[in-house]
């Protein structure tokens, strides 16, 4: 195996890797710090904060190193090489580098949004020298607030890395960006009329990595340090891209993507970085509801979950072939387990539905061409099917009927009668049922409606159980290619609105709490489709469910 | 010696010296007519043999240089001439495009031939508005005589000469810089490697040659490597890695001299020689402070380092960063050096690319400072921080992509070693060469 020596550790590479400096020194445990090298995107070795020092280690055991630095982005390493990162040398230009940099940064950190996970305060607490000295004036350049709809650019934080230049060059493949002017007085900038507003423009921000390009939705909202953090997965779309959830005091700030090779890679779209503002909504709901007549009767959980309880119960022994329950393709496998094994247990021949499955025209592929038209290699997919877990809703309900009923299906047994009692977990955010559809379910004796935000179904249900949404559960979300990742609980849901876990779980009478770890074992015995699961909890990059794959999978 | 006959400059001032009908009647293309009839592997290493070594500035041996092209490539291999001469004070590829613009053309012409490529591109600078109607109009006529186009002289070799105005900015001027200008990018010099030889123009392997370097392939293959080699300097017999000095050169003679202009001589004279015997002395009487030995980037000889003699070599002995464009620049004694460091430092801070940090960031830097120390506001540290901030720039120490900052760096070094003392006198009497409202602080 080539062996590559960093800072006098030597570590182990693939014999057929192709690793930089900085990945080689990362496989050591060792950061070289970088601003412009980012692993997606082209090599620029331009911000020179990288600079190492080389050499070679000779079959006799002695070592050669080069005079000069060797920016550790731009050289491959092999066997025998010698890198050193902490040396003086390396220390003084590491020093040096920062030094330039800041000569002309405003250090606005107080103001600046992205003081507490800035690179430039990071790396100037580690590397730099504390203290600028030029005397003279700094440049003052114009800030830029538009640069898309969702983006501004603060000029003079720049630090010129152009990794929001090349995203928009070889990601998106929609080239809005550019530097303007040279050398000092350089600019990032839009070219005239082409603001940077396409799908995938909120990672411009996230790359940017000191505080420069700033995302307008966030901006001044929050301190980042006041933020909590837990991994997710974004329910926009079936690609399931790995997220972070950031909020604070139960009010959520932000989605960031976070990194995911098996997922989506590095970045995500803005429908799914901005699209999750209906979470703190008006129309969530907020407190279960049991109605008679019109009237609302209940609005406590500890009577209206009993009341349903036999609401149900007394349904099964009118009419049990007449039972239906809708589990929505938003919903976690957990839930649709729990939902689908009660269906089960009250009626042997409840009928399992699978909610709307909402899509919108193609999937849509990145980078797109000077036409528009996608090019190859795909670097990103923004899928046309809108929801996260078709495949984990679909494969616990085949499991248990065998086959699934199609949403539009059911209405039509709802209206020649062949079913009288519903239940419906819901979760699709832009609405799942149109008012025509929803007029339908006037001919049901019992309607139960879970989900989080007021519909049509809601306004006509005997019960509605307020949901929480997904950034307020914890479960699992099965992707377009069978990968299954853990959404966690990241923030609580409004007033009384409960995860549905656990309203299912207390439904169902099961003992114990909501705990998506156990679950997910025992999911994997019942639903060998989805064995991957045994393993209990996913970790930060998921598991493919096929049994397989999964093991080797599971990162170390 | 017995005077010595100009060979790359003899057609100029000639009448209609720019002409097709005129330089044929002087033997012209006999030389490509002569490189036709060999195979492309021996031109090459006709001229390897002479030890000619490009007269664009880094001196780098031009038949070895062709050799690094990919064995047997399927092509397409292109030639990128060079023609973006825009180091200060340099002017001598000028006047080859503008009065012998085919003598140019025919060294272009057997190069393409000698390399195997099909194709080659003039990028010439945007401010030689004379240079590029010539040069233009000679091609026309090249191409209207059948020397270039299809099937040259019933041989089978296609060529096709074009020429591009340039982006009008120095780092243009930088091989990768000048690729990616061509490709119609910012030019911003590219990583190396893979180096233009093996990836250039176009993601094809590519060729970036001087304008100069041309005009001396034409003679090479008109006079023979041999009459090349008798010229100049032979390697130094203690320095492995020299490679001579052969061969004709175009030196330019600018600044406080009496008598400006280009001349052509051997390879090896010296800074005295130069402005005393072909520059008519310094001017007013007075006497040379310092002179620039190859452009600015290069640095200065001090008074006493006047005898150097300028080959390959010579200025590098003597703390120059090299011969460059071999443009002498003499300053006189009545010149202060800190002005002359300014405006070294204004040009660099100015036309700096700013893709990496230290270039971007220090020539910038070192202007300000010396921009203050003008106002009468400098203190001595500042000699030690302007030393300090050039020593951490450039791809010496390996910090930069190009040379642009080495070439920013070295003067400010190479002033503040040699002239010091003025340097402290400037500073601690509170000088100043301008009122502090006049000054502008940006670089523009």
């Amino acid at each position: 195996m080539p062996t590559v020596i960093v800072n006098n550790k030597p570590v182990e590479i693939g014999a057929s890797e192709r690793l930089n400096c900085i990945q080689a020194a990362e496989r050591a445990g060792i950061e070289i710090p970088h601003y412009c090298y980012h692993h997606d995107l082209s090599v620029v070795a331009s911000c020179r904060m990288c600079l190492v020092e080389m050499g070679d280690k000779k079959p006799d055991g002695t070592i050669a190193m080069q005079p000069k630095l060797f920016p550790g982005c731009q050289t491959p390493v092999k066997d025998g090489t010698v890198i050193v990162s902490d040396s003086q040398k390396v220390r003084d230009a590491q020093k040096a580098t920062l030094e330039y940099l800041l000569l002309n940064h405003p250090l606005d950190c107080p103001v600046c949004d992205q003081a507490g996970e800035c690179g430039l305060q990071d790396y100037s607490y580690e590397y730099g020298r504390g203290y600028s000295r030029l005397q003279e004036p700094k440049n003052i350049k114009p800030d830029k607030d538009y640069i898309g709809d969702q983006i501004t650019l603060f000029t003079d934080r720049c630090i010129m890395c152009t990794r929001c230049v090349r995203f928009t060059r070889e990601i998106s493949g929609t080239a809005e960006m550019m530097v303007t002017s040279r050398g000092t007085h350089e600019e990032i900038d839009i070219f005239p009329g082409e603001p940077c507003n396409n799908k995938l423009a909120g990672n411009v921000v996230d790359l940017c990595p000191v505080g420069a390009l700033c995302s307008k939705d966030f901006l001044y909202e929050q301190r980042v340090w006041w933020l909590n953090s837990k991994n997710s997965v974004c329910p926009d779309c079936s690609t399931g891209c790995s997220i972070r959830v950031d909020q604070n005091k139960d009010v959520l700030y932000r989605l960031k993507p976070r990194e995911n090779p098996q997922a989506q890679g590095s970045f995500m779209c803005d429908e799914g970085r901005f699209g999750w503002k209906y979470i703190h909504a008006d129309h969530r709901l907020k407190l279960p509801e049991q109605r008679a007549d019109g009237k609302v009767v209940s609005r406590d959980w500890d009577a209206v979950l009993p009341a349903v309880r036999n609401a149900l119960q007394d349904a099964m022994l009118r009419a049990p072939g007449k039972f239906a329950v809708v589990v929505s393709p938003w919903a976690t496998v957990e839930e649709a387990y729990l939902l689908a094994t009660y269906a089960r247990k009250l009626s042997p021949t409840a009928r399992l539905v699978l909610g709307p499955v909402r899509t919108d025209g193609e999937d849509d592929l990145y980078p797109k061409d000077v036409h528009g038209q996608p090019a190859t290699p795909t670097r990103f997919t923004i899928r046309a099917e809108k929801c996260p877990n078709r495949r984990g809703v679909e494969a616990v309900l085949k499991q248990i009927q065998g086959s699934v009923i199609e949403f539009n299906d059911l209405l039509d047994q709802v209206v020649r009668g062949d079913v009288e009692t519903l239940y419906v977990l819901g979760g699709d955010p832009a609405g799942w049922i149109s008012e025509t559809d929803a007029a339908k379910l006037d001919k049901l004796k019992l309607l139960v409606v879970q989900d989080l935000l007021a519909s049509a179904a809601s306004a006509r249900a005997h019960f509605v159980l307020a949901g929480g949404a997904w950034a307020e559960k914890d479960g699992t979300f099965v992707n377009h290619k069978g990968l299954a990742q853990a959404i966690h609980r990241a923030l609580r849901g409004p007033e009384e609105a409960r995860p549905d876990g656990r309203i299912l779980l207390e439904l169902a009478e099961r003992s114990g709490m909501f705990n998506a770890v156990s679950l997910r074992k025992e999911i994997a015995t019942a639903v060998p489709a989805l064995a991957g699961l045994a393993v209990g909890e996913l970790g930060e990059f998921g598991v493919l469910v096929n049994a397989p794959a999964a093991a080797e999978l599971q990162p170390a | 010696m017995a005077e010595f006959q100009p060979v790359l400059l003899a057609r100029v001032g000639k009448p209609d010296s720019h002409l097709l009908e005129t330089y044929r009647r002087d033997g012209g293309y006999e030389g490509f007519k002569k490189a036709l009839g060999m195979a492309p592997a021996e031109v090459v290493a006709t001229v390897k043999d002479s030890g000619l070594r490009g007269r664009g500035g880094a001196g780098f041996p031009t038949g070895l240089k062709w050799t690094f092209l990919p064995k047997d490539h399927p092509g397409p291999i292109y030639l990128a001439i060079n023609a973006d001469e825009s180091e200060p004070a340099t002017f001598n590829n000028r006047i080859l495009m503008e009065e012998d613009p085919h003598q140019v053309l025919e060294g272009i012409a057997i190069s393409c031939y000698a390399i195997k490529s099909k194709a080659a591109y003039i990028y010439l600078r945007y401010e030689y508005g004379r240079s590029y109607r010539v040069l233009q109009k000679a091609i026309d006529e090249c191409y209207a005589a059948g020397i270039f186009g299809k099937n040259i002289f019933g041989s089978g070799f296609d060529l096709d000469v074009v020429l591009h105005r340039g982006a009008a900015a120095y780092i243009c001027g930088e091989e990768t810089g000048l690729i990616e200008s061509l490709e119609g990018k910012r030019a911003w010099p590219r990583i190396k490697p893979p180096f233009p030889a093996i990836e250039g123009l176009f993601r094809k392997p590519t060729i970036v040659n001087n304008i100069e370097t041309m005009a001396c392939v034409k003679n090479i293959l008109d006079l023979g490597g041999d009459w090349f080699k008798s010229l100049g300097v032979p390697p130094d017999p203690s320095n492995p890695r020299d490679a001579g000095s052969y061969g004709p050169k175009l030196y330019c003679i600018s600044g406080h001299v009496n008598k400006p202009g280009c001349v052509e001589l051997p390879m090896g004279i010296t800074a005295r020689q130069l402005i005393d015997e072909h520059g008519g002395g310094v001017w007013k009487g007075r006497k040379a402070k310092a002179v620039v030995p190859g452009g600015i980037s290069m640095g200065f000889l001090s008074a006493s380092e006047l005898d150097t003699p300028l080959d390959f070599n010579g200025p590098g002995k003597v703390g120059c960063l090299g011969l460059g464009t071999a443009a002498i620049t003499v300053i006189d004694d009545e010149t202060s050096m800190v002005d002359v460091l300014f405006n070294c430092a204004r040009f660099f801070a100015h036309e700096s690319c700013g893709q990496c940090t230290p270039c971007r960031e220090g020539t910038a830097w070192m202007h300000k400072i010396l921009t203050r120390i003008r106002m009468g506001e400098g203190q001595m540290r500042d000699l030690d921080l302007l030393t300090e901030v050039a020593a951490s720039m450039g791809i010496i120490p390996g910090t930069t992509i190009c040379g642009l900052s080495d070439g920013a760096a070295w003067p400010i070094k190479n002033a503040i070693k040699k002239f010091r003392p003025e340097f402290e006198e400037y500073i601690s009497t509170g000088r100043k060469t301008v009122k502090p409202a006049e000054s502008l602080m940006a670089a523009h």
